[in-house]
């Protein structure tokens, strides 16, 4: 795609298009997935919205909104961040760019499918693998593509050293792609229809190995990669320490896989099995802070630019959420402790302090770092903006969570409550009605968190239609190891 | 636990793989020099103004 700034001469550039793309596509999909989000945490708060109409219902809704966040804004982010990382830190244009484009659009009909088949009520059952078969094939026809692409961009670097970013993007393909297929096994009984390949304790054992994998792979690892290179970017520094980045990277890699069985406390599943979980849950914290440490202190010595650059708010508080969440999960996987808080709005609480805080501003604070220069320029549209955008998304954010944390407690102190003849000291309905105050506060910084995507989405239309489609260069002279 | 059975014979193989690669990586000298990597990042010409970079990047 050349631009009309293309010189005469035929000059290598880099494949920027795809990175364009997917990058408008997770603003777009950030919008639509955190309104879901409100309007199923409006039907919380007033039950009366879910209207009676089967596919507006909180149960359909609900998988919808977490496929959005998760897979389409998630997802799109990660795309347009390893596409355009790669190609930067291998100096070489993406590996099969045709491929890349079907990536974009086949992961667009992924996000598309969902829409329609979630409020039509087709789903397995499954967390965070709520698709039927069909489109769980396409899933992994896509991932596979986006595979090929990207480890053929590293096969054809012309950089020998593979920079961090790239490993950390590398390892949650691969893992992703393991995951979704073998969670994926169903055995279909005809469209849109299917059971899954395994039974009772073992498919729970199966999906929470995929499902806290996928927390870990999809929602953390990616994650990693971006913060690795745009933090650094950003500030214009290097990382803190490069060398404990290498040591963050495998020590996260060695330790991941087991941590699943932390949801299955207390379930059937064999005692040993949800012990071996919990210990590795709690090692976790420790690569997990090491990568958090290193983040921040990128700006040792340069604090002084978190007070005038916004961008580098958003990336730098991402890390203070992602080393709370990564501090309160190995907590909550002790099962002492996930006996008072395991089915309570704790975990969503816990969950969204991740999912918001760290996932949510790191991806927008790399977007607001990648979109502008997308359109040959060298900042947004709007810098107060960016600005206004940080700290509404952050009011909203502590709302959130500290609402959840509070019912979160009180519902687990309310269910274990018994009077001295051993009958419980409240119904689950008291327990609901108690719980309503903070579904409001909930609702009320949802709608700040998504307010705050509104003003990026305005700040990214105007950038871009004040900007033009550029194309850049690969470096000829290139620095080899 | 049949499921364990697919499960820990995955995760040895996942980390039989992941040493594979770690071990690769070593040999072929992916952890040397590793501060200057960790700068190489700051150096590529891509910060937006494309026009005139492009001129400088030409040998």
């Amino acid at each position: 795609m050349n631009s009309d700034t293309a010189p005469p001469q035929p000059l290598l550039v880099y494949h920027d298009t795809t990175v364009r793309l997917f990058a408008y596509a997770a603003v777009l999909w950030g919008v639509v997935g955190m309104a879901v989000g409100v309007l199923i945490a409006a039907q919380l708060t007033w039950p009366e919205l879910n209207f009676g109409i089967p596919w507006l219902s909180y149960g359909r809704l609900r998988p919808l909104h977490t496929n959005a966040v998760i897979f389409a804004f998630g997802g799109c982010t990660l795309m347009a961040t390893s596409f355009h990382v790669v190609q930067r830190t291998c100096q070489v244009p993406l590996f099969a760019p045709k491929l890349a484009q079907f990536v974009f659009w086949g992961w667009q009909a992924v996000i598309v499918a969902a829409a329609i088949s979630l409020p039509m009520g087709y789903t397995q059952g499954k967390e965070y693998a709520e698709l039927e078969w069909p489109i769980d094939i396409l899933i992994a026809v896509v991932w596979v593509s986006y595979a090929i692409v990207f480890f053929g961009t590293i096969g054809v670097r012309k950089v020998r050293h593979i920079y961090v970013a790239n490993w950390f993007f590398g390892a949650f393909i691969l893992t992703v792609a393991l995951l979704h297929i073998v969670n994926g096994a169903a055995i279909p009984a005809g469209w849109m229809k299917s059971y899954s390949a395994y039974a009772g304790v073992q498919d729970a054992m199966i999906q929470w190995w995929y499902g806290h994998n996928a927390v870990g792979f999809f929602l953390t690892a990616g994650f990693l990669g971006m913060m690795y290179y745009y933090i650094p970017k950003q500030a214009e520094r290097p990382i803190y320490s490069y060398r404990l980045s290498i040591v963050h990277f495998w020590a996260l890699i060695f330790t991941y896989m087991w941590a699943g069985p932390h949801h299955l406390h207390y379930t059937a599943l064999p005692d040993w099995a949800q012990s071996v979980g919990m210990v590795f849950s709690l090692v976790l914290l420790a690569p997990s802070w090491g990568g958090m440490i290193n983040g921040m202190m990128t700006l040792s010595g340069a604090w002084h630019k978190l007070r005038d650059d916004p961008i580098l708010k958003f990336l730098i508080v991402s890390l203070s959420f992602y080393g709370m969440s990564t501090f309160e999960g190995p907590m909550m996987s002790i099962k002492t402790v996930n006996a008072l808080s395991h089915y309570t709005d704790w975990t969503v609480g816990h969950v969204h302090s991740g999912a918001l805080g760290w996932v949510g501003l790191v991806s927008m604070g790399c977007l607001y770092h990648l979109i502008p220069r997308m359109v040959g320029r060298t900042q947004m549209h709007s810098v107060p903006a960016i600005e206004l955008h940080f700290w509404v998304s952050t009011v909203g954010i502590v709302l959130y969570i500290a609402a959840m944390w509070i019912a979160g407690v009180m519902q687990g102190l309310m269910w274990r409550a018994v009077n001295p003849d051993g009958t419980l000291v409240y119904s689950f309905v008291e327990g609901v009605k108690a719980t309503w105050p903070f579904y409001l506060v909930r609702f009320t910084g949802g709608v700040l968190y998504l307010g705050g995507m509104l003003i990026m989405a305005w700040n990214v239309v105007m950038t871009a239609r004040a900007g033009q489609r550029v194309s850049i260069p690969v470096p000829l002279a290139v620095a080899r190891a | 636990m049949d499921s364990l059975y697919l499960l820990v014979p995955l995760s040895v193989l996942a980390m039989l793989g992941v040493l594979a690669v770690f071990a690769w990586a070593l040999w072929r000298g992916q952890f040397d020099g590793l501060e200057a990597e960790g700068e190489r990042v700051l150096l590529d010409q891509d910060q937006g103004d494309v026009g005139r970079r492009t001129e400088e990047s030409a040998p």
